[in-house]
């Protein structure tokens, strides 16, 4: 509409197109074939997102592509800015790194025959990813979320074992109940509005905000879909299912389920709330302040559970609990700054939270794959990569200055105290929260660097049973180590070069409405 | 050399060589040094003695043993009947309050729908106004659509797939599964079912490839005919056993037959996505409204979608029923 398109213009489309057909692709490739097309695929996508970031710092404004010959609310309509490049550059850096970290545990944990399809997931998943970033359009929205949704399914099962079978059975019955929701909730609006493209809705929205009509569904729609997301991006009282999908799946699924997936519907409810309702709108309905509590329960819930589990993978999990309440009390504040520290601290906890389950199982692979602290005592010394790799992810998510977990929680703080009403309760569960996941991680990290007294043959009693340990270096598992380097280093360029990211996501939002 | 050797005693007094030293794991200057310790673990009872682990089971798990925990399942019992009572007592109320149906002035009734309605026909070529929305206007929904189904069979494949190595390894209990399974005692030679087979299976398939191929004429078109397809190819495995299907239809087959229509789909879309959104001419025939060879790209991305749908329908078949084609 608006005359020519630049050729960089055409790169979202690129991205969503070139994943989708890579994971096609894969289904009559070999195994070996399929992991290199997939690594490719994913480092294309990331250049190609840089460059579209790129050019789009520089003019700063959004555009809208049109998927086809017919222009936006007849046809379907994609639509770019800088928050979503960006956002979409950092996805496919921790999707490219989780899968390089992962690769030698899924060879092992998954049945050879099957490797292909688990790339064809994982490709389709980036495509999801992607174009729920990217989407102008509510259905469309909603068809890629089923994508998501059955592929992270598959992601947790291909490891079979019965915890996996049954962790994917919850997740689906839950994430199910969530569409659900969200396509009730997106029909009524259609009911309403007549409209599925955003920008159409969030001016009939306007109008019916305005005439008063239609209050009581209007408030319903806004409460189901959050719900809904909530749901699927494991909101506090709705996280039953998180454990056990996080903690026994193979390890890249979940770090990509963990740091990508759950992003994907936290963004999509942003956008919901800041393109199709109205940020005002939503502000001024009261639905907002019960996800602002539910996230205040979470960090509290989630940090408890942490601080009683076992097992060193599911602690992470419960650790995700608190983390996306983090995000949700951001959101729920209702202010720009709040919306801020949220976006950020999606990026923080995706780069956190796939580096302690990358180096989580370097740390349980010497100690005879043993989950439980009792048997990881001094693991840090037999790999000290991986040591390292958890050292830094747990001193992130306590909060120490000069990683990234400090920059969020400085911003929600921020934010807490231009919250009003809202501002105490956040700072003190904030302190709270913040002293839990201290006592969890720190409690861990102390017993990984505490030596253990191994007899000559690298074994060792404990608690009535003889574990056989072993080293690992960083020179036997190159590929690995350079990843958790590479985290290390995404961590801490969040951490110390926060105020860009800030402006960033700052000048993203002003031309996100 | 020379020059190695004169530095490497340089070299050792180095953070650089402890450092790598440390790396390697050769030694570790915090070791023993370290005052912070966690707490020793106590001897766990070890619950070896099957008889106590049952015994502790029954008394944990069992609700007629378990107090607490028969009353925790009533009150969720209650909880759910009550939450779901809720839940359609709000989304009742609400349906109250949303505009009537068949009004006029409904918000739907825009624009939106007028245009195709009013000018479907003359832009896409498509007598069937909803083949047009979904395969022209909305193109980008169907494709991600097909992709669904394409990868609920994935996920189906890893659930339910058995992997040939996999039973190469307990040749034991395969043959055994093998004499079990229905594949042996095929066809069953059901003489009623097979005559009706005979009778119907070209019928339905033909009928499936007529509504594929009408698609953008009359009411159907490739997720209805796909079905169709699929029902029929499913009748004939049922009738005739899986070694007369395997002569037409193995995993290679879906395999190809679904790579090929995907990526012909998104080869053909990608093409009309891209010269749309850079405004250029596609150049693709829409030819006479009505005719069988008209209406663009439509009829093509019907025959694609009707086999992916046909394939991904015989494929949960196969799949539930011996987990492999």
């Amino acid at each position: 509409m608006e005359g020519k398109l630049m050729f960089w213009q055409n790169i979202p489309f690129f991205c969503i197109i070139l994943s989708m057909f890579s994971g096609i692709f894969s289904s009559i490739l070999s195994g070996k074939a399929a992991k290199w097309l997939n690594t490719c695929v994913i480092a294309a996508v990331g250049i190609m997102s840089a460059i579209l970031f790129w050019f789009l710092l520089q003019t700063g404004e959004s555009y809208t592509y049109m998927m086809g010959h017919f222009p936006a609310p007849w046809g379907n309509e994609i639509r770019a800015g800088v928050l979503e490049a960006g956002i979409a550059l950092f996805f496919s850096i921790i999707m490219f790194l989780s899968m390089a970290g992962g690769r030698k545990k899924l060879a092992r944990e998954v049945e050879e025959t099957k490797h292909n399809l688990y790339y064809i997931l994982v490709n389709l998943l980036l495509s999801s990813l992607l174009a729920l970033i990217y989407t102008n359009d509510l259905f469309t929205a909603y068809v890629f979320v089923e994508i998501n949704t059955i592929s992270a399914c598959g992601l947790i099962m291909i490891r079979q074992n019965g915890r996996t079978i049954e962790a994917a059975v919850r997740y689906m019955i839950m994430s199910l109940l969530g569409s659900g929701l969200l396509l009730l909730g997106i029909c009524m609006l259609y009911d309403l509005t007549g409209h599925l493209l955003m920008s159409n809705i969030q001016q009939a929205v306007a109008v019916i905000v305005a005439e008063g009509t239609y209050e009581i569904p209007l408030l319903v729609i806004i409460a189901i879909m959050s719900v809904g997301l909530a749901i699927k991006s494991a909101l506090f009282p709705f996280h039953s299912w998180l454990p056990d999908a996080y903690g026994y799946s193979t390890v890249s699924s979940a770090a990509i389920l963990s740091s990508l997936v759950s992003k994907g519907y936290i963004f999509l409810l942003i956008k919901i709330f800041y393109r199709v309702i109205g940020f005002e709108v939503i502000c001024s309905s009261r639905i907002i302040n019960i996800l602002y509590i539910f996230g205040l329960a979470a960090m509290i819930f989630g940090s408890l559970s942490a601080i009683k589990e076992n097992d060193i993978r599911r602690m992470i999990s419960f650790s995700s609990i608190a983390q996306i309440g983090y995000i949700y009390m951001g959101i729920g504040l209702g202010t720009r700054g709040g919306m801020i520290a949220s976006i950020f601290h999606i990026l923080s906890h995706a780069a956190t939270k796939s580096l302690l389950f990358i180096s989580a199982i370097g740390l349980t692979d010497v100690s005879e794959g043993k989950r439980p602290f009792t048997f990881l005592t001094g693991a840090g010394f037999r790999h000290k990569i991986a040591g390292v790799g958890f050292t830094v992810g747990a001193l992130s998510m306590v909060g120490i200055p000069i990683f990234s977990g400090f920059v969020s929680k400085l911003l929600f703080a921020g934010a807490a105290l231009e919250g009003g009403r809202k501002m105490l309760p956040a700072l003190i569960v904030l302190a709270v929260s913040t002293i839990l996941n201290a006592i969890y991680f720190m409690k861990t990290v102390i017993r990984l660097y505490t030596p253990l007294p191994l007899d000559e043959n690298n074994q060792a009693e404990i608690a009535g049973e003889r574990i056989q340990y072993s080293y690992i270096t960083a020179a036997k598992e190159r590929g690995y180590a350079i990843t958790i380097c590479l985290f290390v280093l995404v961590n801490i360029l969040l951490g110390m070069s926060s105020q860009p990211v800030v402006k960033w996501i700052e000048t993203g939002l002003a031309v996100f409405k | 050399m020379r020059k190695v050797s004169k530095i490497r005693p340089e070299y050792v007094n180095k953070k650089g060589f402890e450092f790598s030293r440390w790396l390697d794991g050769e030694t570790d200057p915090y070791l023993d040094k370290i005052e912070i310790r966690p707490k020793k673990e106590k001897k766990r009872p070890s619950y070896d003695d099957a008889e106590e682990r049952k015994r502790l089971k029954e008394k944990l798990y069992d609700p007629s043993q378990n107090k607490e925990l028969k009353i925790f399942f009533h009150l969720y019992r209650i909880m759910c009947v009550i939450f779901c009572l809720v839940l359609i007592g709000v989304l009742w109320a609400t349906v109250s309050y949303l505009p009537p149906t068949g009004d006029a002035d409904r918000p739907d009734n825009n624009e939106v729908s007028a245009r195709y309605i009013e000018q479907g026909l003359q832009e896409t070529g498509a007598v069937n106004i909803v083949t047009g929305m979904i395969l022209d206007y909305r193109a980008f929904d169907t494709f991600g659509e097909s992709n669904v189904l394409f990868i609920a069979t994935i996920t189906v494949f890893i659930l339910l797939r058995v992997d040939k190595k996999e039973k190469d390894k307990e040749s034991d209990l395969t043959i055994k599964e093998e004499e079990e399974n229905d594949r042996i005692y095929e066809p069953k030679n059901d003489a009623i079912l097979q005559k009706a087979a005979t009778l119907l299976v070209p019928v339905i398939l033909l009928f499936g490839i007529y509504v594929v191929l009408n698609g953008h004429l009359s009411p159907g078109g490739g997720f209805s005919g796909g079905a169709i397809m699929g029902a029929g190819l499913i009748l004939y495995l049922n009738a005739f056993g899986f070694k007369k299907t395997e002569r037409f239809f193995s995993w290679k087959t879906y395999k190809w037959i679904c790579f090929l229509a995907l990526s012909f789909y998104a080869i053909a879309k990608s093409y009309s996505f891209y010269t749309g959104a850079n405004h250029m001419e596609s150049g693709i025939p829409l030819g006479e409204p009505g005719a069988i060879l008209s209406s663009g790209l439509i009829l093509p991305l019907n025959i694609c979608v009707g086999l992916v749908v046909a394939c991904t329908m015989y494929a949960f078949y196969v799949m539930f029923r011996k987990g492999g084609f």
